[in-house]
């Protein structure tokens, strides 16, 4: 596979959206959100920011099959790492704390 | 030569990874924490420059930007803009570093250094009371906060911030190499194996803070 040239049009585009990702996440920031939606909406606009920056800069998106599969492992670690943690540390106070919502049977 | 450098690539990847499984369990770290005492982790927050910090995000992704068009001249053989680029490059990452020492600078000020890191300057900030005029160098703590709490949301961010600093001086390092390189002219489209690699961790770092920012900065910005 021959090395591919992003021509650069496509990387001040991609400059141009993470400027106004920027600005738009500290919009978000003073704006009050419904349902606590202020987090949901940060991380939104960061993953966004973060897949232009590996697509376009990082050549992802015009490089090979493996490293398209490395980084599915990394992220995939992640998801691990999160789901398994937060199981644990948000189940520990159900027998103590009915508010939660689920009741523990012994 | 093709498949050099495309394993050169992907070996810089397989470091990527380990770097996203390094600062994965900070971030963990922050998430529980931020779990456990949410209105601290918003007081503390609250305290951060936010021009700063919005200053700082624009400056790595200006840098991520000429280093991604360092890459391109040097892909395509342009010499006088790859070094221009380059250079630009370490410029902006060095903004970058000395913006982050004024705030730490402020934040040593305000006695919010966590621990006794700093000896003979322990983590003892000044708290905003009911009905006093409003102080900037003092601790809003938002109801349900305690000072305690406040020094856990420094820690995390000190280490992470650091952490990420210190890629940055690393990342500041490596790119004076390839500037001092490109002006001895080693790179042209058939070799150019360290610009590209280098350039993946500069856009990683970049990555990071693009995360750090909302996370750190942004947080408690909707708490009245």
């Amino acid at each position: 596979m021959s090395e591919h040239i992003v021509p650069v049009k496509v990387y001040v585009t991609i400059f141009l959206v993470l400027v106004v990702g920027t600005l738009l996440t500290v919009w978000a920031a003073f704006v009050d959100f419904p349902w606590r939606l202020n987090t949901i909406v940060a991380l939104t606009i960061a993953t966004v920011k973060a897949t232009f920056v590996v697509l376009y800069f990082m050549h992802v998106r015009y490089s090979a099959r493996l490293i398209w599969v490395i980084m599915a492992a990394a992220l995939f670690w992640m998801a691990i790492l999160f789901a398994l943690t937060f199981s644990d540390y948000q189940t520990r106070k159900w027998d103590r704390d009915r508010t939660s919502g689920f009741v523990i049977l012994y | 030569m093709e498949q050099q450098r495309e394993a050169g690539t992907l070996g810089m990847w397989i470091f990527l990874v380990t770097e996203i499984m390094f600062f994965g369990g900070m971030f963990l770290a922050y998430a529980l924490y931020r779990t456990t005492f949410p209105a601290a982790f918003a007081s503390g927050s609250n305290h951060l420059d936010i021009y700063l910090g919005a200053v700082n995000t624009g400056v790595l992704i200006l840098s991520s930007f000429t280093m991604a068009m360092a890459v391109y001249f040097t892909q395509v053989g342009n010499r006088r803009p790859q070094i221009f680029c380059l250079a630009l490059t370490l410029l902006l990452g060095l903004t970058f570093l000395g913006i982050k020492a004024v705030e730490y600078h402020q934040k040593y000020e305000d006695h919010l250094i966590p621990g006794h890191l700093i000896p003979g300057n322990p983590f003892d900030p000044e708290v905003q009371e009911e009905g006093r005029p409003l102080d900037h160098h003092k601790l809003h703590l938002l109801t349900g906060a305690t000072v305690a709490q406040v020094e856990m949301f420094y820690w995390i961010y000190f280490a992470m911030t650091g952490m990420h600093a210190l890629h940055m001086i690393i990342g500041a390092g490596l790119l004076t190499f390839l500037l001092i390189y490109s002006l001895k002219g080693r790179f042209d489209p058939e070799y150019h194996s360290p610009v590209e690699v280098i350039g993946l961790y500069w856009h990683f770092v970049d990555i990071v803070w693009i995360f750090l920012f909302p996370l750190l900065y942004l947080l408690g910005r909707h708490y009245h």
